[in-house]
């Protein structure tokens, strides 16, 4: 292909950057998608899981002998029946051994003892789900409760009751840069603040699903909702068979945002269905998915920044604890994420940071967009402004002084190898917010807030993360895609057909897309940490060239004309400059296969490696880049009830290239969505590990009434490292609201306030206190 | 057990239900699938059907108190209205996931049928009912505008 030099021979982009309706889309908004509950099976039972209902508790007895002896269930399952009831999901998708964390195993149901409610003890399966309901209720389970420990920094404490065995802390990381205690001493102003944030629910709209059976040649075969089809090892692992005989077939999700990368339903349905041998399906409730699914991290995060007074940054000092919950998951990776994030988008040259996360017997978290690095955003962009303020300084001034360049190293020593428009997108989202809006009574004050974020694209370098794609030419023109990736709901499917469409010429329609099949697909990776463009999305073009590559040449014999002048689009391939001059793809991939060449092609990416981490202290490459973006809020602040209402929103993001436009603009949309429920309304609460919040009316999200119209501007530094420049835009967008509406309710009522959900109680009792101060 | 009969978009379906079945779990082991719980309790409007002619979260409804009616969901064919629906939330991209798209539409299939010309606060109001995580709304409201223009 080098002779041709496929990204120079590209001139023109007819399907890459347009607003170009999705295939997939068509298909959903027709109903005709067969989501992971919408599938049945001649024979199919039907799964129950019966979960703890202590937060902190020995097993003294078990008893499923009334359950299995009600008419129509089928099996009951407990610890003691899984082959491997350990299993290991530290390290979700596709490499092992990864260094300093050692794997931390959970349990697949718990054997004689549970951490918290909500924890899986027993399996049902059932002729009707109905009896499997009746079914639980005869499971007979004795307690013996023991002590709890339910807030990070106490079970951090000497003397506090262990979760597993020996100390609390799971993880712990550092930063270390230059020396930050002569730093302070010579800074002319420093900040010191506390900040807290909450357990946040995904809440995506489709429960976690699937159904497993056992097909004729005793494969283990899951149809399932899943974010990561690598689980199947997992699986493999759990039943003790080898990786060969467990096929995943993933479904496009109905939404996931984290919520469904570590393992869901899978071991069950499997269990089971491998122990009956008939097809099971297990569909959660919304209420198990509140109280017995991982959530966000809550952080306590103290920050000190000390700065010079002309505003430049001379040292940041943080101390992270995230509540892992009662089981590890992801706990050491978010906490990483959190860690390398926790600078912020500063060269900030004395750095230290001290980061642990805690096992604790609440809720455990894991996975959630923006994977630690969110949280940190509130504290760090709270920070710029109240020293801005201190310094007497316009915020954009500040931050303007301190942003990491194009060359900079981060806290890391990672070199920032794309460009950062941070300046740019700053002062786009102000610019974008317009006119002050009058206050509507006197007992309302408007106030503006803006904040920046940056987040990391790809998976860690340690992972030596890879994605493979296939593509292949049918007779007739029209084309085949292969690739592992699943599809989350942001039409990672759709980018590999635009991909494919704009280098091989076919028509977007007559592209087929087969993803997210762990046996028929070429594996891609996870689709999670802003990765699935930048990897799957590279894999495809990788492959796509290649065939771009066969069609040119044998179109320039056809033609009589220069590879170089020839382009291929909307099933033609042809001249440029001369619409006389084309042919049918179709003739071309005739001749090109008529001579022995089956005109397919299978690619795999490499993103950047890195050595293992082998030490607390995080040096070097640890992502292979990131994206950077500002969002800007106008709020009114309630000042009789507390009540926060945002009343104009802005995200500005350098994409790199934004494949589809209209998809980006969803990201910036919906992720801005989700930053303003946890900013003002959601948080999943516990009262000594019992939860509080079990449903959508208890744990509100946003709905249509609460979010402004939403602006989007799209900026395009074509400097990423995925396709055509591409950075990643699923993650970044939800970071920076939340402290953007912290900035904002300053900005109206004067009252900094340091903790999120801005309920109306918070704001109202922030508003109370400051009154009575002053 | 009770015998139920019920119109279905272009069939006449009949089935025994227990006194507990719900419409949506009646519609969903009839095939209609297109009709999806989100919560199963009248919190998230996925399961929004037309029982009727009006929008109600087939959840919230025995399948017993809709024996002898008619239901809509999004497949219904020969429906302009909703076909101009669907086409526009293709175009605007008002989906993500797709998973709530069946009840928004039919949610804005009888918002239109009720107020041909609603305004975007009429449009929110009428979809503060049904929820979306992936969206942020805005490409739905955008959509439902444009029918309204379209219809013009």
């Amino acid at each position: 292909m080098n002779d041709i030099g496929i990204d120079k021979q590209k001139q023109t982009f007819y399907v890459v950057g347009k607003r170009r309706d999705g295939v997939d889309e068509k298909a959903k908004a027709a109903g005709n998608i067969i989501y992971a509950d919408d599938f049945s099976m001649a024979g199919m039972l039907h799964a129950k899981v019966f979960r703890s209902t202590k937060a902190s508790a020995k097993i003294k007895s078990l008893d499923t002998s009334a359950a299995k002896n009600l008419p129509g269930v089928v099996s009951v399952i407990t610890a003691e029946d899984i082959p491997n009831n350990r299993s290991v999901t530290s390290t979700v998708g596709q490499v092992a051994d990864i260094g300093l964390v050692g794997a931390v195993q959970q349990f697949v149901l718990a054997e004689d003892r549970v951490r918290f409610y909500g924890e899986p003890i027993a399996l049902i399966a059932a002729e009707d789900l109905d009896t499997a309901e009746e079914a639980l209720k005869l499971i007979e389970i004795e307690y013996e409760e023991l002590p709890g420990v339910f807030d990070p920094e106490e079970a951090m404490k000497d003397g506090a009751p262990s979760v597993h065995e020996g100390s609390n802390v799971v993880a712990h990381w550092e930063l270390r840069r230059g020396d930050v205690d002569k730093a302070f001493e010579e800074a002319d102003v420093v900040v010191e603040n506390a900040y807290q944030t909450q357990f946040h629910e995904h809440a995506h709209i489709e429960p976690e699903s699937g159904v497993a059976w056992i097909d004729d040649e005793s494969m283990v075969n899951l149809r399932v909702a899943t974010q990561v089809i690598e689980q199947y090892r997992e699986i493999a692992h759990i039943l003790g068979i080898p990786e060969s005989k467990v096929r995943i077939r993933g479904t496009l999700i109905g939404g996931g945002f984290g919520g469904k990368e570590d393992l869901t339903v899978e071991p069950y349905i499997a269990l089971l269905s491998w122990k009956i041998g008939r097809p099971v399906k297990l569909t959660y409730e919304r209420e198990e998915m509140m109280f017995g699914r991982h959530k966000r991290h809550p952080y306590k995060m103290y920050y000190k920044h000390g700065a010079t007074k002309d505003g430049k940054l001379v040292a940041m000092e943080a101390r992270l604890i995230s509540d892992s919950g009662a089981y590890v998951y992801l706990s050491s990776w978010v906490l990483l994420y959190s860690t390398v994030h926790s600078t912020g988008p500063y060269y900030i040259p004395n750095i230290k940071v001290d980061s642990y996360s805690v096992s604790t017997n609440n809720i455990y978290t894991s996975a959630f967009r923006g994977f630690g690095a969110m949280q940190m955003t509130v504290a760090y962009e709270s920070q710029m402004d109240i020293l801005a303020e201190k310094l007497k300084m316009d915020p954009a001034e500040l931050r303007a002084r301190n942003y990491l360049n194009r060359g900079d190293e981060n806290g890391t020593g990672q070199r920032i190898e794309s460009e950062v428009l941070l300046p740019k997108t700053y002062e786009a989202a102000l610019k974008a917010l317009g006119d002050r809006t009058e206050p509507k009574a006197p007992y309302i004050k408007v106030g503006r807030g803006i904040a920046n974020s940056w987040q990391s694209y790809g998976r860690m370098c340690y992972l030596h993360d890879t994605s493979s794609a296939w593509v292949g030419m049918e007779m007739d023109g029209s084309a085949v895609v292969r690739c592992g990736i699943p599809d989350l709901g942001g039409g990672q499917r759709e980018s590999l057909r635009q991909i494919t469409a704009e280098l091989t010429g076919v028509p977007l329609e007559n592209i087929h897309v087969i993803s997210t099949d762990s046996q028929v697909t070429p594996l891609a990776g996870t689709v999670t940490a802003t990765r699935a463009l930048l990897m799957s999305g590279s894999a495809t073009k990788l492959a796509a060239e290649a065939i771009r590559y066969d069609l040119l040449q044998k179109a320039s014999e056809m033609l009589e004309e220069k590879p170089e002048n020839i382009d291929l689009y909307n099933g033609e391939a042809f001249v440029r400059g001369n619409k006389e001059k084309k042919i049918p793809l179709a003739k071309v991939v005739r001749a090109i296969k008529g001579e022995g060449n089956p005109l397919e092609a299978l690619k795999t990416f490499h993103a950047p490696g890195a050595e293992p981490v082998r030490k607390a202290l995080l040096k070097g490459q640890i992502f292979p880049d990131f994206t950077f973006g500002s969002q800007a809020v106008e709020v009114e602040v309630n000042t009789l009830t507390g009540k926060v209402n945002v009343t104009k929103m802005v995200g500005a993001f350098d994409v790199g290239k934004a494949i589809n436009p209209k998809r980006v603009e969803g990201q910036i949309e919906g992720g801005m969505t989700q930053g303003l429920g946890y900013a003002l309304m959601e948080e999943f609460v516990e009262d000594k590990g019992i939860p509080m919040t079990t449903n959508l009316t208890t744990y509100i999200i946003p709905t249509s009434k609460d979010i402004p119209d939403i602006q989007s501007i799209i900026m395009e530094s074509n400097s990423g490292k995925g396709p055509f420049g591409a950075k990643g835009i699923g993650e970044v967008t939800i970071a920076a609201t939340a402290p953007a509406v912290l900035n904002a309710i300053y900005d109206a009522v004067g009252v900094w306030i340091k903790r999120i959900p801005t309920t109306p109680e918070v704001v109202f009792r922030h508003l109370k206190e400051f009154q009575e101060k002053a | 057990m009770k015998e139920i009969t019920v119109q279905i978009n272009d069939e006449r379906i009949t089935g025994l239900v227990k006194s507990s079945t719900t419409l949506l779990q009646f519609l969903r082991d009839k095939g209609f699938t297109e009709v999806k719980k989100g919560c199963g309790e009248g919190e998230c409007g996925a399961c929004t059907v037309l029982l009727n002619g009006k929008a109600v979260t087939s959840c919230l409804v025995l399948a017993v108190q809709a024996d002898g009616s008619e239901v809509v969901t999004v497949k219904k064919k020969d429906d302009q209205l909703l076909e101009t629906l669907k086409e526009a939330f293709v175009k605007h991209e008002a989906l993500q996931c797709g998973f709530c798209t069946p009840g928004i539409i039919m949610t804005a299939r009888w918002l239109l049928s009720e107020n041909p010309k609603p305004n975007r606060e009429e449009i929110r109001d009428a979809l503060s009912g049904n929820l979306c995580r992936c969206t942020g709304y805005l490409k739905i409201i955008d959509a439902i505008e444009y029918v309204t223009r379209a219809e013009r």
